[in-house]
This record gives structure tokens, C-alpha cells and sequence, in this order.
């Protein structure tokens, strides 16, 4: 028989979805390598506790933008988080609702704007109105970018647990929203987590609708409503400068950056396996 | 000497168009055991879950004629579907223990759920309704275990007795056995004859020798039209309709 024939298909074939696998890769890898031999000379102690130096003087560090970074995205991640996860929950769990069709619309249309955008409405809404840059409208820009990803990822976790849990509950004569909140919520608690980070990450490497929001500072800052630095808008202003200083710290922010997304990510997945 | 507990009068469940049960008048008596039988699609589970309102979240499903509990119509305007199913409980065909909670808090859910702290008393429910639901002695050594952790038989026994513990007067059993294999049926069918000294009893059965072994009263469904009703034994020995007799000696369905 052609027994043979067949068992050489099959290493074949095999050995195509090896190749394009490896094709993918490449690029990811030859990504996060070349940012790490350009970036991990910039990084010592003064990197992380110092703020920025001019221009040729050379030291100084990313304090400010580390700091930034946590702040702005934090606040962003409590505003998406909460907007997204009641918009998801109403998706998932209250279908027959009639604002559901208008959200689903304004979901799948806010997923397709441009991050720039974003930073654009916020400068609109916020900033204008309140007269000056801000932390807060740069955390409402990047808010309003996780918003779907959280609508979406939550709606789809519900939707996995089966219907007939809701029922149970309501067969106890429990009202809709207590079964919402101490039976589906609950169970569905680490696929939630996960969109919340995957959305956070998402959002955290995202410069363009930080530019005329948080707009940058280069002094250590906590106030929410002033100005304040973040790393990628360090990268942008550093890459583009023409210092030769400022762009080998480009790389070194670039690096810490891309270390923090792939750990929250990594942390994401690790919660969903674990659920 | 039979006291009516709930009655359907007329009553009509549409899927959008098409009517699933049909015209339906059933009375449903105190303390005894109403088995729905007939074949898949017939329209029994549809008309199990007209009567604790279980169907109001489905948009595309109406009600006509008149459902009452106690003499009170069950889709009067004011009823609340709270209410209505605190009194009228469910017991679904799949096990469904709430997947976060131990056994423990599967049982009381119904109460802690609204509000009731009261550990002492939390616990006398818990051991009253498991006993009732005869799970007490396999599972009282772990109580705080995850319920998820039970076999099939035993899930759907927490499912019994989560909803014996609001006290409810009447239980509606959607199939319960019918994912079981025989010694938890045997489990379940042996508890329901002690049930129903408690509680009103409406269960859907495929098993036509369930019915016949556990039940008072028998209502055969057929394409959505209740063919007849009657004491169980006249069901089976003696039909009046030639569509139940055909049934009940397996000629279909």
C-alpha cells in the first residue's frame, strides 16, 4: 500500500506549519532582541531614580515616566474598567435590554477609531474645559481605547457560563441583579481579570493619545491634575530628538516598557489557566 | 378531599408565532405528585415553566389565559416574578450546583442571598434541607468542600434540596433524573414520595415508568395539547384517549 506515501504527507505538512510558525516568530523575536541589545546598556540604578538630564549632559533617569505610567493607566484602567465591565455585563446578561443594540454599535465603532483620536476627544472634553494638560485627560483617553476590549472580553466570559446557572438562581426567587452579582460575576472572576489586564496593556503602550493630554513633564509629578510624563511619550520625544544621549534612553524605555507589557500579559494568561 | 394548590386555565405559550403549549386546563393539587408526560417537543417543559414565570425572560415567548397559585393569578399586573418563584421553586434536568460555592453555601443561597446572616439558623436550614433532600450523612463531614466536587447524583441533590431550603410550596422538576444513572434515579424517585407530605410536586419525565411509580396524578401532552389528565393508576390501566393509550404501551414516541 501506499502506507509510506502518506506517513512522508504527513512529516511534510508538518514540517510547513513549523515554517510559518517560525515565520511569524521572526519578527516578534527580532523585535524584542534588537530592543534589548539597544536597550539594556541604558538601564542602571539612576534610570529608575533620577529624572531626566538635559540634553548632553548625559545621566539622568526615567523616574518621572515610571511613575507617570502607573498613574495614568491605573486611573485609566478604574474608568475603562468600570464603563467596560457594565456595558459587557449588560451585553451578556441582559440581552433583551434596549440600549444593548446602540452599545454593541458604539463598541465595535469606538474598537475601530484611531488611538490618536482618542486623545483627541479627550483633549476636546477635558482639556479644554479645564483649561491646561492633565494626567486625568490623558487616563480618559486611554480609558475610552479599553473600553471595548473590556466590553467585548467580559460579554464573551459570560456568555461561556451556561444559561441555565441564571435560571437556578432566579429559581430561588433571587432578583436578576443579585444573581448577576454573587453567582455570574463570581464565576466568571478570572476571565474578567484577564480582559481587564489584557485590556491594560493594550492601552499602556499607546503614545498618540497621550501627546495633547498628559502631554509630559520633566519633573517628578503626582498631581493628577497637572501635566505628567509616561513612557511611551518619553520614547516618541527621545526617538525623535536628534541627542544622541536621549535616543540610547529611548531604547532603555522602550526596553522597560515592552518588559512590563509581557509581564502584565503573561500575568493575564496565567489567570486564565488557572480559572 | 383533594384541595387545589395551582390551576391553569386556558392557558397558551407562544414562541413568537407558534404556539408551543396550546389551550391548557390542569389543576395542580395540595401535596401530591403531577407527572407530565408525552413525547420530546410535546410542550411539557414549556408549560412547566409557564407556572413560575420562567419564560419571562425570553422575549419572544407569550402567555395567554391564566395561570393561579392559591387563587391568585401568577401574571396578574403587580406580581412580582420574585415572589412568584420564592414560592413556586425549580429543579432543572442538569445538575446545577453554583460553581463558587461550597455545599454549604449552595444549599443556603437562596437565603444568604437576600440577606439572611444568621449563621445558627443558616446552618438548621442547611442540615433540615439536606436531609430532606437525603444528602445529610454523605456530605455532612464536608460541608465547606466545593460542590463542584460532587458526583452527578449528588449535584442534583444539592439542586433539591438549594431549593427546598426557601421552603417553597410548590417544586417544579424539569426531567430531574434523566442525566442520572439508576441508583441516584432511585435516590431521587424514593425522596420524592417523602417529599410530597411537604411540598406540591410537578415533575416532567420522559420515563413513562417513573411517572407510573412516583406520581399521583398523570397529564399526557401531545404537540402541545394536553390530550388528558387523571389520577395516575386510570392513566395507565385504563386511558380514555387512543393517542394516550398509544403512548403509554410505546407505540410512539
Amino acid at each position: 500500500m501506499n502506507l509510506r506515501r502518506r506517513y512522508l504527507r504527513d512529516r511534510l505538512m508538518v514540517g510547513l506549519v513549523y515554517l510559518g510558525t517560525s515565520v511569524v516568530l521572526l519578527p516578534l523575536l527580532l523585535i524584542i532582541g534588537y530592543v534589548f541589545v539597544k536597550g539594556v546598556g541604558a538601564l542602571n540604578w539612576d534610570f529608575f531614580t533620577k529624572p531626566p538630564a538635559p540634553p548632553g549632559e548625559g545621566g539622568g533617569g526615567m523616574l518621572p515616566a515610571i511613575v507617570g505610567t502607573f498613574i495614568i493607566d491605573l486611573m485609566a484602567l478604574a474608568m475603562g474598567g468600570l464603563l467596560g465591565l457594565g456595558g459587557g455585563v449588560l451585553m451578556a446578561e441582559y440581552p433583551e435590554h434596549p440600549l444593548n443594540r446602540p452599545l454593541r454599535m458604539v463598541a465595535n465603532v469606538l474598537g475601530g477609531i484611531p488611538a490618536i483620536l482618542m486623545g483627541l476627544f479627550a483633549f476636546v472634553v477635558v482639556v479644554l474645559p479645564m483649561g491646561g494638560f492633565s494626567a486625568f485627560s490623558g487616563s480618559v483617553a486611554l480609558a475610552i481605547l479599553m473600553i471595548p476590549i473590556i466590553m467585548r472580553s467580559t460579554e464573551e466570559v459570560l456568555k461561556l457560563l451556561p444559561w441555565e446557572l441564571r435560571e437556578a438562581g432566579l429559581a430561588l426567587g433571587l432578583p436578576r441583579w443579585r444573581v448577576t452579582l454573587s453567582l455570574i460575576l463570581p464565576a466568571a472572576k478570572g476571565g474578567i481579570v484577564t480582559g481587564l489586564l489584557l485590556a491594560l496593556a493594550r492601552a499602556a503602550g499607546e503614545a498618540a493619545p497621550l501627546l495633547f493630554t498628559a502631554f509630559g513633564n520633566q519633573f517628578l509629578s503626582f498631581d493628577p491634575l497637572g501635566p505628567m510624563d509616561s513612557l511611551p511619550l518619553k520614547i516618541y520625544v527621545y526617538a525623535i530628538s536628534p541627542y544622541e544621549d536621549w535616543i540610547q534612553q529611548a531604547w532603555g524605555a522602550a526596553l522597560l516598557l515592552a518588559l512590563m507589557l509581557m509581564l502584565t500579559n503573561f500575568i493575564a494568561r496565567r489567570a486564565m489557566r488557572r480559572r | 378531599m383533594e384541595t387545589l394548590r395551582m390551576e391553569t386555565r386556558d392557558l397558551t405559550v407562544y414562541y413568537g408565532k407558534k404556539a408551543g403549549v396550546r389551550g391548557v386546563s390542569l389543576p395542580i393539587y395540595d401535596r401530591k405528585i403531577t407527572a407530565l408526560i408525552g413525547p420530546s417537543g410535546c410542550g411539557k417543559t414549556t408549560y412547566l415553566r409557564a407556572l413560575n414565570r420562567m419564560h419571562d425572560l425570553n422575549p419572544i415567548v407569550r402567555i395567554e389565559g391564566q395561570v393561579l397559585l392559591d387563587g391568585e393569578g401568577v401574571y396578574a399586573s403587580g406580581m412580582d416574578p420574585v415572589v412568584i418563584r420564592r414560592r413556586v421553586g425549580m429543579v432543572f434536568q442538569r445538575p446545577t450546583p453554583f460553581p463558587t460555592m461550597s455545599i454549604f453555601e449552595n444549599v443556603v443561597a437562596g437565603l444568604k442571598l437576600v440577606g439572611v446572616r444568621d449563621r445558627d439558623r443558616l446552618m438548621g436550614v442547611a442540615e433540615r434541607s439536606l436531609k430532606a433532600a437525603a444528602l445529610w450523612d454523605e456530605v455532612k463531614d464536608r460541608l465547606h468542600e466545593p460542590a463542584v466536587g460532587l458526583s452527578g447524583g449528588q449535584q442534583q441533590r444539592i439542586s433539591i434540596a438549594r431549593a427546598l431550603a426557601v421552603e417553597p410550596e410548590v417544586l417544579l422538576m424539569d426531567e430531574p433524573t434523566s442525566a442520572l444513572d439508576p441508583i441516584s434515579t432511585q435516590a431521587i424517585e424514593d425522596l420524592l414520595a417523602r417529599l410530597k407530605e411537604q411540598v406540591t410536586i410537578v415533575i416532567v419525565t420522559h420515563n413513562m415508568q417513573q411517572a407510573a411509580r412516583v406520581s399521583d396524578y398523570t397529564a399526557f401532552f401531545l404537540n402541545g395539547d394536553m390530550i388528558e389528565f387523571g389520577p395516575t393508576e386510570k392513566i395507565f390501566t385504563n386511558p380514555a384517549d387512543e393517542r394516550t393509550e398509544a403512548y403509554i404501551t410505546g407505540r410512539f414516541g
